[in-house]
């Protein structure tokens, strides 16, 4: 069945034919609420078997469209995921969200350009593709291929504040965030089935990634707690989590990595030593521990460091 | 000075090596930014007297700690960081006055891609020895440019001095200057405007103890946002109690200017 899939894909689009290594296990879809379709993102980092399907992407079906909340990783996830959609309706898709600068949620995007639509961002989405899209695009073509990743999609659309998108007896809102996981946020909550979309404000399982402002994601997660949601859709984790219980884990270690950072910026330990020691508590806890706490250490030493 | 930073700049772009033969590729492309910055003198490789410390893997491209030391008591006068296949290569030119040591560097750089970086020391009679350290670029959402400009602009000037250990006359004390300053490279944008925000780095640093000089350095555009600069100086009896000065000058003409007290004793 799956493997059928695989074939009919690479018949429907040119552009998919690299797709054809990528894991199957990747492309199944789950219906965590009423409409609302969910693609599991793998806990692994890109490689060309899982065509950076890493984060979890997926779409919300009103009675007119459809909107997308995070297009996949690559043209070639993005296509695979713009596919499914097709085999479960064909109401057009007229928006696009992109959750944040991060190429895992950005570069499926290209793949749904023939739609022509609202592609939406933070407003300072801009601004981050401008200073990083060229580079994140070079890196993923490193390991995918050349042509793999797809074009840099700019938002059509910015959110600075709030918007409300409607779907057709489905209104959805959007809720761009001071700088947290990124300094580009945007996360989407559907009222109708209490479902939040925090995007990588949330991380289950997989280690979370700090590029943003420590502070700052914890008071915007504090914020997010009291939306009203009965589940939540990670950024990167299973396909959804009850809300607010699903934050603890994360909540935990953001608070760990606060903590101990101070006292190794108090202690004057300097960040090469700050990476080994800060917050080893939490290995073991978390996938991809090694790849990525390093590098959330340093991020967290840079900013309280100026407290 | 500009003139010669803008053509190692162009070197830095351009003579990324290739896949196919990429090791002699990488140590053609050091023989040349060799030559553009200390003419045809010779370097001595001297592991003994030079060592850069530098992760074998870069955990953050916008931020990777490396740290020089030299030999105590050779007679450094200069130290050069040269991070080969950056934008800009020269990521620092240090030279050394009466109160500096150059037994102790720390930098934060940018490392935008699989790269060798070098230090070269100048001793005092004129011989260059150098060292080398292979980084590979960071992974996943890593990029050379941060997030968090914004409020280093806002806070443009603002410095922290760090000094650990006892202070002691003729002792050698470890200090850490922090300086809050966006170094923008001409690759971020302006979220406004939409425009690219102009190259603004710092491009001068100087460290006085009581007017007489720890060192001044020259920086191009590999340094972190908010640069931290670790060194080391020797204050002499009648230094102390004393003022580390520090003046940065970037490359819009600005200049930021602190002074800090340096105890008789403590930390």
């Amino acid at each position: 069945m799956l493997h059928r899939r695989h074939l009919l894909l690479g018949g429907l689009c040119a552009c998919c034919l690299p797709l054809t290594r990528t894991r199957a296990s990747s492309f199944i879809l789950t219906e965590v609420a009423p409409g609302i379709h969910v693609r599991r993102g793998v806990d692994e980092d890109a490689s060309p078997g899982n065509a950076d399907a890493i984060a979890n992407a997926g779409f919300i079906v009103g009675q007119e469209s459809v909107l997308v909340f995070d297009p996949g990783g690559s043209l070639g996830d993005g296509a695979a995921l713009r596919a499914m959609i097709r085999e479960k309706t064909q109401l057009p898709i007229r928006t696009v969200v992109l959750n944040h600068v991060h190429p895992d949620h950005i570069f499926g995007a290209g793949a749904f350009l023939e739609d022509k639509p609202d592609f939406i961002g933070h407003a300072r989405l801009p601004a981050a593709l401008a200073a990083r899209g060229d580079y994140y695009k070079q890196r993923l073509e490193e390991i995918l291929g050349a042509g793999a990743a797809g074009p840099v999609v700019m938002p059509t659309l910015d959110v600075a504040d709030a918007a409300e998108v409607d779907l057709g007896e489905r209104v959805v809102r959007l809720k761009a965030h001071g700088p947290a996981h990124t300094d580009n946020d945007l996360s989407v909550f559907d009222a109708e089935t209490g479902t939040l979309f925090p995007s990588d404000l949330l991380f289950v399982g997989r280690v979370p990634a700090l590029d943003g402002s420590l502070n700052g994601w914890l008071a915007e997660l504090e914020a997010l707690k009291r939306i009203g949601a009965a589940r939540a859709v990670p950024g990167h984790g299973p396909e959804q989590v009850n809300w607010p219980a699903g934050a603890a884990d994360l909540e935990r270690y953001l608070r760990t990595l606060v903590e101990e950072t101070r006292q190794a910026v108090r202690d004057n330990i300097g960040i090469e030593a700050a990476v080994e020691q800060v917050a080893a508590g939490e290995r073991g806890r978390w996938t991809l521990f090694d790849a990525y706490h390093g590098r959330n250490v340093t991020q967290a030493y840079k900013e309280l460091e100026w407290e | 000075m500009r003139k010669l930073a803008l053509s190692l700049a162009l070197l830095g772009m351009f003579g990324t090596p290739a896949l196919a033969d990429e090791e002699a590729e990488r140590q053609a492309h050091w023989a040349e930014l060799r030559e553009a910055v200390f003419g045809d003198r010779a370097a001595v490789a001297a592991a003994d007297l030079i060592a850069l410390e530098a992760p074998k893997r870069a955990l953050d491209a916008a931020l990777v700690p490396i740290t020089v030391t030299t030999k105590p008591g050779s007679d450094v006068t200069g130290l050069t960081v040269v991070i080969d296949d950056n934008p800009g290569p020269v990521a620092a030119k240090v030279s050394y006055g009466p109160r500096g040591d150059a037994s102790l560097l720390t930098l934060r750089v940018r490392v935008n891609q699989y790269t060798y970086m070098h230090a070269v020391a100048e001793t005092s009679d004129g011989a260059l020895h150098e060292t080398a350290q292979f980084v590979k670029a960071a992974g996943g959402c890593s990029a050379p440019v941060g997030a968090g400009e914004a409020e280093s602009l806002a806070q443009i000037g603002r410095m922290k001095l760090r000094l650990s250990g006892e202070v002691a006359a003729g002792q050698p004390v470890d200090a850490q200057v922090l300086i809050r300053h966006p170094n923008f490279n001409g690759m971020q944008m302006d979220q406004l405007t939409r425009l690219y925000t102009p190259m603004r780095y710092v491009q001068q640093v100087e460290i006085t103890l009581n007017d007489e000089r720890v060192l001044s350095m020259e920086n191009d555009i590999s340094l972190a946002t908010d640069p931290a600069i670790g060194f080391r100086f020797v204050p002499r009896a009648e230094d102390l109690p004393g003022k580390l000065k520090v003046v940065v000058r970037d490359s819009d003409d600005a200049v930021f200017e602190q002074s800090f007290d340096v105890p008789a004793s403590g930390s």
